[in-house]
């Protein structure tokens, strides 16, 4: 703490100073067209209403998918290209197990198997257990992926820097992804059924949706609790922060690290299924194309930490999906990358920055 | 690393006596050799066969400049630029909307090829630098994520309805949107030789043109094949041209400050170096050339549309510089030439030739009706339906590579050569112990 040090910090603030008040300025604009927007009645409530929901839905999912992508940056220290194609594993897992308990006896194995069987449809009000056992299935098989990938290719590279393992994860993101469009063909599938509709105060809701809300939030609020209250979560939260001073106070590094996989790689399976779910389609690269908006959410939240990575979600999801009020279609994912772009300009540490995995 | 490993890097490096051009030249000649097999096994006549090669060829000097210029990015200066498609995007655009016709849709500004090329060139220098200004603040992952995500929103932008046609100061202009966009070749000086209108194809021949395409068509090539020969030809010079300009800024005064920003940031600004405009310098360089290779290759049509311009095509020039060794010019014109030649297109052309390898109606529609005759020891189905799906099957192998690459060798090919830093030759006076050299990987292992 010098002289130099407080000038650097002064002309540091100074140069960052424009930009912020730039940004501010732009979303208080933003905020006083809205409200002209709905006083001069160019706008319904009800489309608004619409809108925030429909953003509050896919961000639900996308900040349930950045919760392992956020872990495993902050615990194994680097950016995993390949958190995409979890997403895409886990959809795909469920989806198949889902269709053989509807439809075993009825259609053959095989078809049910590659989810090519149409007559199936399903809808969680017809078939309940299905689509649970499904979500089930996406949540274990994507954790059993994440184990042996982990095994096979990220513990012999354990002390190797963030980018060559952020390389090797792009290799498994191409290998995962290519494999996927080796057994279910690169077409896209069309996989439930439409699902019944709901009126909840004013705004209507698909099941679907419901279920993609209530799941999400419901498994956000377990990862809480286990951070909070059982002694893994703080081994966790120790090893984000310092992952030496961790293993010297006798934390088992290799098996926080085995239950990363596990919590992350379980809700990111559950985060496809349910985004499918909701989508009703899905194909063999829908993952990829999320993992720039789960990367946005993560960071915008503040890498490792968990909350972070949930508000995250939520603000790119509502973002991607309101933008539409003043972009034309085609534009509103690149106002979410921009968003990421912004923050990362502006405080690189997220929302909420400096706080690790809690 | 252990002593095998080293010794592959050896025993390539010995194989031909450290020298550059005798390498190239002898992977290529081991590419056209497994072509050769392929289009012989497949039953091509000679044009097939000639037209293969020259796409081979085509394919490699295009990847040769595009890799050449990541590795100013990548293999230099540490930059992890995975937005490389974006930037070849801005380069072709500029170029077609500044080209293209004032008439056509969408119209353009009608200027002469050289503008739009050089426009392109310095379009893409621009938005490459805008991208920089972050590199200057982040940490090289974070870097890498907004690299990506410029790449995209740049996509996103030539894709939107809105911008397909926009009007500024009264002249109307456009990227046509998903439907792309037309405007003349960049081949057209070369066109020139042989067409008396190089911008119609239906145009009467020049006296040359007639004679060239007279001699050749005894040997039953097509005039369409010449032509497009010849421009291959043009893109390999440039590709020399890239090769040539990179080494000299790799041995200049700049390009040793860009490899000290590489190995540690902080010593070289220490050293009073302000390291973050070399960056932005370094950069800007790095994406005109991306844009001029985008330019030469995708934009070679006269015609583009976004579909050219996925994330995918990034990721494929990044893994061809893995895969030659980030930091080596040979490297990453011999990875441009294995990945695009040996991992993209072979598998491409067995794909499409499957039916002359295995009998249509052997081959499955689905993995199950392949797995399932393993039951009965029956392995036709299943290799069927994997030559019939090569397009997937050699990404998982690109993939694979990659990770082995990460784990086994990270330095590539060709990583891992020692680079003459000072302007006199010391390397023969040094005492210090063989394991103790110093660091030409890009700090790979450094903590």
């Amino acid at each position: 703490m010098g002289v130099s040090d407080t000038y650097t910090r002064g002309r540091e603030m100074v140069v960052e100073r424009p930009m912020a008040v730039v940004v501010g300025a732009v979303g208080v604009l933003v905020l006083l067209d809205l409200a002209r927007q709905l006083a001069t009645g160019s706008m319904a409530v009800s489309r608004l209403l619409t809108l925030l929901t429909d953003g509050i839905v896919v961000g639900l999912a996308v900040g349930l998918a950045g919760i392992g992508l956020s872990m495993t940056y902050s615990i194994l220290n680097f950016a995993n290209f390949g958190h995409g194609d979890y997403v895409t594993s886990g959809a795909f897992t469920g989806w198949a197990v889902a269709y053989i308990v509807a439809g075993i006896g009825t259609v053959s194995f095989g078809d049910l198997v590659l989810i090519e069987a149409n007559n199936i449809g399903l809808n969680i009000s017809q078939s309940p257990v299905a689509v649970l056992l499904g979500l089930v299935a996406a949540g274990v098989g994507t954790i059993a992926l994440s184990l042996v990938l982990d095994r096979v290719v990220y513990r012999p590279m354990r002390d190797s820097d963030g980018i060559s393992l952020l390389i090797a994860s792009i290799g498994v993101a191409l290998a995962l992804r290519y494999l996927i469009a080796f057994v279910w063909k690169t077409g896209t599938k069309g996989v439930t059924a439409s699902p019944a509709k709901i009126d909840l105060a004013g705004v209507t809701f698909t099941s679907h949706e419901l279920t993609l809300v209530f799941g999400s939030a419901g498994l956000m609020l377990g990862v809480h609790l286990l951070l909070q209250r059982t002694k893994l979560g703080k081994a966790m939260r120790a090893m984000a922060d310092n992952k030496s001073l961790a293993r010297v106070t006798g934390i088992p590094t290799e098996r926080v690290i085995r239950m990363t996989w596990i919590i992350g790689g379980g809700l990111t399976g559950i985060a496809g299924y349910l985004l499918v779910l909701e989508r009703g389609t899905m194909s063999f690269s829908f993952g990829w194309v999320l993992l720039l908006l789960i990367f946005a959410a993560v960071i915008l939240g503040g890498i490792g930490s968990i909350y972070g990575a949930m508000a995250g979600g939520l603000i790119i999801g509502v973002v991607d999906a309101m933008s539409i009020i003043w972009l034309p279609s085609g534009l509103t994912r690149a106002a979410a990358f921009l968003i990421l772009i912004v923050v990362l300009l502006i405080k690189p540490e997220g929302l909420f920055g400096g706080v690790k995995t809690a | 690393m252990s002593a095998e490993q080293e010794g592959i890097g050896a025993r390539i490096e010995s194989l031909f006596g450290g020298n550059d051009f005798l390498m190239v030249v002898a992977a290529m000649a081991f590419i056209y050799a497994c072509f050769l097999a392929v289009t012989i096994a497949i039953g091509l006549n000679t044009v097939g066969t000639v037209n293969t090669l020259r796409n081979v060829t085509f394919f490699v000097a295009a990847y040769a400049m595009l890799v050449l210029a990541l590795n100013l990015h990548w293999g230099y200066t540490g930059l992890f630029n995975i937005g490389v498609a974006g930037f070849m995007a801005v380069g072709v655009y500029t170029m077609g909307i500044l080209t293209a016709p004032p008439g056509g849709t969408p119209p353009g500004l009608g200027l002469p090829l050289w503008v739009g090329i050089i426009g392109g060139m310095l379009g893409a220098a621009i938005v490459g630098g805008i991208a920089a200004l972050p590199a200057l603040r982040l940490e090289a992952d974070y870097l890498a994520i907004v690299t990506v995500a410029f790449s995209e929103i740049i996509r996103l932008a030539v894709n939107s309805n809105t911008l397909q046609e926009f009007t500024i100061l009264g002249t109307t202009l456009g990227t046509g949107g998903g439907r792309g966009i037309s405007y003349p070749r960049p081949s057209e000086p070369i066109r020139a030789v042989f067409y008396q209108d190089p911008s119609s194809p239906a145009s009467a021949t020049t006296p040359l043109g007639e004679s060239i395409f007279t001699f050749f068509e005894g040997f039953g090539i097509t005039s369409s094949v010449v032509v497009d020969s010849v421009y291959t030809v043009a893109i390999i010079l440039v590709a020399l041209l890239f090769y040539w300009l990179l080494t000299r800024i790799g041995n200049s005064p700049f390009g040793r400050v860009l490899k000290a920003i590489r190995e540690d940031e902080l010593v070289a600004s220490s050293l009073g170096k302000d390291t973050r405009l070399f960056k932005i310098k370094a950069f800007m360089v790095g994406c005109a050339l991306m844009g001029l290779g985008g330019i030469l290759w995708l934009g070679a049509s006269g015609f583009v549309n976004p579909l050219s311009f996925r994330p995918n095509i990034t990721f494929y020039i990044f893994i061809a510089l893995i895969i030659g060794g980030a930091g080596s010019n040979t490297g990453a014109v011999l990875g441009g030439a294995v990945f695009s030649a040996l991992l993209f297109l072979l598998p491409q052309l067995i794909n499409q030739n499957a039916g002359q390898f295995i009998e249509r109606g052997v081959t499955p529609d689905t993995i199950v009706g392949a797995l399932a005759p393993i039951a009965s020891a029956d392995l036709l189905p299943l290799v069927a339906y994997a030559v019939e799906n090569m397009a997937s099957l050699r990404f998982v192998v690109v993939g694979l590579l990659l990770i082995y690459l990460m784990q086994n060798r990270p330095e590539g090919l060709l990583g891992h050569r020692s680079e003459v830093a000072s302007a006199v030759d010391l390397s023969e006076r040094t005492s210090r112990p063989a394991d103790a050299r110093p660091a030409t990987d890009g700090g790979e292992t450094d903590e």
